[in-house]
C-alpha cells in the first residue's frame, strides 16, 4: 500500500457506497464487503487514493459497493489491469477482487504472472467453488464429484490448489480467510494491504444458492495452528497437507516489489531522435 | 552510360549470411552520399538458415515503395531463394551476380533473360582472415553503383565498431575485394544513378516505420506501454523500452496480449496515456478489452503492424487485411478510431495524432501500420513538428454529484483520475448510467450509446483525415503503405499529360462522408488499390461512401507488394 494521505477518522460506513448489492440473501460476499470496509477504516485509507479493481462474477461486483475508485473490467483480466494501474501510479493503493472462476480459470495465466511480477497490490479471491453468476457450473476449485447441469456426475477433475500455486509463482504474502468471520478477515486484509509486494488472500465465501452445503464451512474453519512462516517450502508443505480450512496468514516473504521508476531523466524529447540522424 | 532515376538491388543469402547487413550498409552509405533510398527485407520465419534478402532501391528523389524489378541481384547463395522467387523479379537488362557454389538460380531469375556473371563470393571471403561473404557482396554492389570506398568505410566503422577492430578490418578488406572484382571483371550495370535532388540542410533520418511510430507515441504523450513480443511489431517495443524511461515512462512485457491491453487500460484509467503494439493475432486477442475501453471511455492506442493472415499467416510479410477486424471486430455498437499511416515519416504523424485523438475523445484508437512500412528503412526528411499531444479533459468540479459519464454537448465527459477527491467512480464494462452505475434500462443504454457515437461524429478532424493530391476525373484510392506506390504511379502517368487524382484516407473510422464526397467531386472513375485478397478496403468504401459508377479494383493478397507499374498499367488501360 502507499496511499498519499491517510484518513484516520474514517469509519467502515464511509467506505460503503449507496449502490445496492445484487448478491443473493445470505451470500458470503456481503461479509467480504464488510471486511473490506473495516480493513480500509483500520488502515485509514483515503478513498480517492484507493482503487478496487475486478473482473466478472459475483465477487467482481465489489468495486461499485465501495466509495473508492473502482474498475469493473472484463472477465479474468483484473490483475493485468491493476498491474498497469499500479505500475503507472505507484502512489495509489490497489486492491483486486476476484472469484474462483474469474481468477483461477479464465484469469489463471495472469495469476501466475502477477505472483511472479510481485507488484505491490493485494489480490483477494472469494472462493465459493462454483460459478454463481452463470448459475452453478463447476470452477477450478470445485470437487470432482459435484454434479451440475454442465458436468453431469461431476467433472472428475482434481481441484486447483491456488495457495500453493501462488507460493510457487512468487507471491510475497499468502493467507486464507473465511467470510463468516469479518473481523478476522479484516485483520488479515489489513496485513495483506500493508505488506509490500503481491499479497494473495483467499477468502472462503459460501454460495448459499448453488452450494448450500457450504453453510457447513462455519463449523469446519479453524485458525492455523502454527504462526506465519517466511519459508515458502515450509508454507507449501503445510498448505498441501492441511484440510483446506486453515485460516490465517500462511506465508510472508520479503521479495522486493517490482516498481520501475516513473520519473523522467530530464531528457529533451528532441534528444530521442538523435539516433535517427543519417 | 544512361542515367536512371532509381536503381534496385537485391542481396540474397541464407538467413544469418548477412544479406540484410550488407543491404543496410549500402543504403546508409548511398544516403550519406546524398541519394534517396529505401530498404525492405524479405525473410523466412527461421532465425538462421532460412531465406533472407535485402531489397534496396536507391533513387535520385525520395521513394516510398519498391520498383517493379531489380537491376542488380547478388546471390551470396540461392539455397532457399525459390521461396520468394516472385519477390525478386529480374528484367532482361538486369545483372545477376552469382556464386557458382551458391546453388541453382531460382527459375524466375533464370527465365528473365538477365545477364548472369559468376563471382566466387564465398571463396573470396575465405581468402581474407575473418572475411565474410556479405561484405564482398557489398563491395560488388558499391563498385557497380560507383559508390566510392571512402563513402562505405565510415558506415562499416560506425556499425561494426562494437564487434572489434579485427571485424572492421576484415569487413573493409571484403569491401575492397568486392570492388576490385567489379573492376577486374570489367562489370557494369549499363546505367548509373542520376544525380540526387539536393536535400535540405537539416540532417535527414535513416529510420524504419516502427521507430518513427515509437517516437510519435512518445511525442503524443504516451508514457506507459505494455506489450507481448510479436513479429513484425517488436521493433516498436524495442525502441520504446529504452526510450520511455528517459521521459518518465515505462514499458512492461506482458504475459500475453490479453494482459497487455488490460494493463494499458489500467494505466490510462490512472491518468497515464498508454499504448500497446501488436500484429493481427494479438489484435484478435485484444478485441474484448478494446470494447471495454470503448464502454468505459478509457483512451488507449493500439498499433497493429499488419502481417499476412489469417491465423499465423506469414508473420514476416506484409498485407492490408486487418481492416475488417479493426473496423468491425468489436461486439456490440462500439464507435472508435481507426487510423493508418501512409509512409515511414507518416508513422510519426499518424501515431502522434492517434494519441491526441484517443486522449481528447476518451476512446480507443487502432493504428494500422504494416510490415512493409514498419520494417522498411528509408532516408527521409525530418518530419515537421506537430503540436498534437494528448489533451484529456479531466474533471475539476466535484462540488455537486460527480457524473463520470455525463451527457455533455460534445459527448466527451470530464474524467476523474484516481487521487481526485470527490471524483470516485467505478469504470465499468456493464451498461451504466451517467454516474457509472450499472443499469439494464433501455434509456440509459441508448443515452450512453448516443453519447459515445456523438463525441466521435461531432469532432472536427481537419484536413489530416486524408491525403488528396491532383485533379482529374480518374482517381486512385489507396490506403496505408500502398499510398506511396499509388503516388509514384500517378506521377509517371501524369508525365504523359493525364490528370489523375490521389485519395488516401488516413482516418478510416469514424468515416467522413462529406469530406469524402468533396475529395471525389468530379471524379467519374475510381481505381481502388489494396493488398487484400478479399478486397476489404473496397467493401469498406462501398459500405460507407457514395462511389462513382465506374469502379475498378486492383487487389492482391500479400506478401508481393503492388508495384507502381501495375497501378500505372491499370490506369493506362482504363484511360485509353
Amino acid at each position: 500500500m502507499s496511499a498519499i494521505e491517510l484518513r484516520p477518522t474514517c469509519k467502515p460506513a464511509d467506505y460503503k457506497s449507496e449502490v445496492h448489492p445484487i448478491w443473493c440473501p445470505g451470500c458470503g460476499d456481503y461479509h467480504v464487503l464488510m471486511a473490506f470496509t473495516r480493513a480500509f477504516a483500520q488502515l485509514g485509507l483515503a478513498p480517492e487514493n484507493t482503487v478496487v479493481v475486478s473482473g466478472i462474477g459475483c465477487s467482481s461486483r465489489v468495486p461499485a459497493y465501495t466509495t473508492c475508485y473502482g474498475f469493473h473490467g472484463v472477465h479474468g483480466r483484473s490483475l493485468a489491469l491493476a498491474t498497469g494501474l499500479k505500475v503507472a501510479r505507484p502512489d495509489l493503493t490497489v486492491i483486486v477482487a476476484s472469484g474462483d472462476g474469474d481468477g483461477y480459470s479464465i484469469g489463471g495465466n495472469h495469476f501466475l504472472h502477477a505472483c511472479r511480477r510481485n507488484v505491490d497490490m493485494t489480490y483477494v479471491v472469494m472462493d465459493n467453488r462454483v460459478y454463481g453468476m452463470t448459475k452453478g457450473q463447476p470452477s477450478p476449485t470445485t470437487e470432482p464429484d459435484f454434479d451440475t447441469a454442465l458436468s453431469p456426475g461431476g467433472t472428475g477433475l482434481s481441484p486447483f490448489h491456488p495457495l500453493v500455486i501462488a507460493l510457487a509463482s512468487g507471491a510475497n504474502f499468502v493467507a486464507r480467510a473465511f467470510s463468516g468471520s469479518p473481523n478476522e478477515t479484516a485483520s488479515i486484509l489489513v496485513e495483506a494491504i500493508r505488506h509490500p509486494g503481491f499479497s494473495f488472500v483467499e477468502i472462503l465465501s459460501p454460495c448459499v444458492t448453488f452450494r448450500p452445503d457450504e453453510r457447513e464451512w462455519k463449523s469446519l474453519v479453524h485458525s492455523a495452528p502454527v504462526g506465519v512462516t517466511h519459508d515458502p517450502a515450509k508454507a507449501a508443505r503445510r498448505i498441501m497437507t492441511d484440510d483446506g480450512f486453515n485460516i490465517g496468514i500462511l506465508y510472508s516473504g520479503d521479495r522486493r516489489p517490482y516498481q520501475p521508476r516513473m520519473e523522467g531523466q530530464n531528457v529533451d524529447l528532441a534528444d530521442l531522435e538523435k539516433d535517427f540522424e543519417l | 552510360m544512361p542515367e536512371a532515376d532509381s536503381i534496385s538491388i537485391a542481396i540474397l543469402g541464407s538467413g544469418g549470411a548477412g544479406a540484410l547487413t550488407a543491404g543496410n550498409f549500402l543504403l546508409e552509405a548511398a544516403c550519406a552520399a546524398g541519394w534517396h533510398g529505401l530498404l525492405t527485407r524479405t525473410v523466412g520465419p527461421q532465425i538462421r538458415g532460412g531465406e533472407a534478402a535485402a531489397l534496396v532501391r536507391l533513387a535520385s528523389s525520395p521513394v516510398e515503395c519498391l520498383s517493379e524489378h531489380f537491376d542488380l541481384l547478388i546471390g551470396i547463395d540461392w539455397l532457399n531463394a525459390h521461396r520468394f522467387g516472385a519477390e525478386i523479379e529480374a528484367a532482361p537488362h538486369s545483372l545477376v551476380i552469382s556464386d557458382p557454389r551458391g546453388g541453382d538460380l531460382p527459375p524466375v531469375v533464370g527465365r528473365s533473360g538477365a545477364r548472369v556473371v559468376e563471382v566466387p563470393i564465398k571463396e573470396m571471403a575465405k581468402a581474407i582472415p575473418g572475411g565474410r561473404p556479405n561484405m564482398i557482396a557489398l563491395g560488388i554492389a558499391a563498385g557497380l553503383l560507383g559508390l566510392a570506398e571512402d563513402i562505405l568505410t565510415p558506415v562499416i566503422e560506425k556499425r561494426l565498431a562494437g564487434k572489434g577492430a579485427a571485424t572492421v578490418e576484415a569487413s573493409r578488406a571484403g569491401l575492397k575485394a568486392g570492388m576490385t572484382a567489379v573492376a577486374d571483371l570489367d562489370l557494369d550495370l549499363g546505367r548509373r544513378l542520376a544525380p540526387a535532388e539536393p536535400v535540405g540542410s537539416a540532417k535527414r533520418w535513416l529510420v524504419s516505420g516502427n521507430e518513427t511510430t515509437g517516437l510519435g507515441a512518445i511525442r503524443g504523450g504516451i508514457r506507459f506501454a505494455a506489450a507481448y513480443p510479436i513479429t513484425p511489431a517488436s521493433e516498436i517495443l524495442e525502441w520504446l523500452a529504452p526510450n520511455l524511461p528517459k521521459v518518465g515512462g515505462v514499458l512492461l512485457q506482458a504475459e500475453d496480449e490479453l494482459a497487455a491491453i488490460n494493463m494499458i487500460i489500467g494505466a490510462s484509467y490512472g491518468g497515464t496515456p498508454a499504448l500497446t503494439a501488436t500484429s493481427g493475432p494479438g489484435l484478435s486477442l485484444m478485441m474484448e478489452a478494446l470494447g471495454l475501453a470503448t464502454a468505459s471511455e478509457i483512451p488507449i492506442v493500439v498499433i497493429d503492424v499488419m502481417r499476412a493472415g489469417p491465423s499465423t499467416g506469414i508473420p514476416t510479410k506484409s498485407e492490408q487485411a486487418d481492416l475488417n477486424i479493426a473496423v468491425y471486430g468489436f461486439h456490440g455498437d462500439a464507435p472508435h478510431l481507426v487510423l493508418a499511416p501512409q509512409s515511414i515519416g507518416d508513422c510519426l504523424f499518424t501515431t502522434q495524432w492517434g494519441v491526441h485523438l484517443a486522449e481528447t475523445l476518451q476512446v480507443p484508437a487502432i493504428v494500422l501500420s504494416d510490415q512493409f512500412t514498419g520494417q522498411a528503412v528509408a532516408a527521409i526528411d525530418r518530419p515537421a513538428d506537430i503540436a498534437f499531444v494528448g489533451q484529456r479533459t479531466t474533471a475539476v468540479d466535484f462540488s455537486g454529484t460527480y457524473k463520470r459519464y455525463a451527457a455533455t454537448a460534445g459527448g466527451v465527459s470530464p474524467m476523474a483520475i484516481p487521487g481526485m477527491r470527490g471524483g470516485q467512480y467505478t469504470a465499468d464494462g456493464l451498461t451504466h448510467n451517467e454516474h457509472g452505475n450499472p443499469t439494464s434500462s433501455e434509456s440509459d443504454h441508448r443515452a450512453q450509446l448516443d453519447k459515445r457515437l456523438a463525441k466521435l461524429e461531432q469532432f472536427a478532424y481537419g484536413d489530416h483525415w486524408a491525403t488528396i493530391e491532383g485533379d482529374g476525373e480518374l482517381a486512385v484510392i489507396a490506403w496505408g503503405s500502398l499510398t506511396g506506390a499509388a503516388r509514384e504511379a500517378i506521377q509517371r502517368v501524369c508525365r504523359s499529360g493525364l490528370d489523375i487524382r490521389l485519395l488516401a484516407p488516413r482516418l478510416l473510422l469514424p468515416v467522413q462522408p462529406e469530406r469524402f464526397a468533396g475529395a471525389l467531386a468530379g471524379v467519374k472513375r475510381l481505381l481502388v488499390v489494396e493488398q487484400s485478397h478479399g478486397a476489404q478496403f473496397h467493401r469498406y468504401l462501398r459500405a460507407h461512401y457514395d462511389l462513382p459508377e465506374d469502379v475498378r479494383v486492383l487487389n492482391r493478397p500479400g506478401p508481393l507488394p503492388i508495384k507502381p507499374s501495375e497501378i500505372e498499367q491499370a490506369i493506362m488501360r482504363w484511360s485509353s
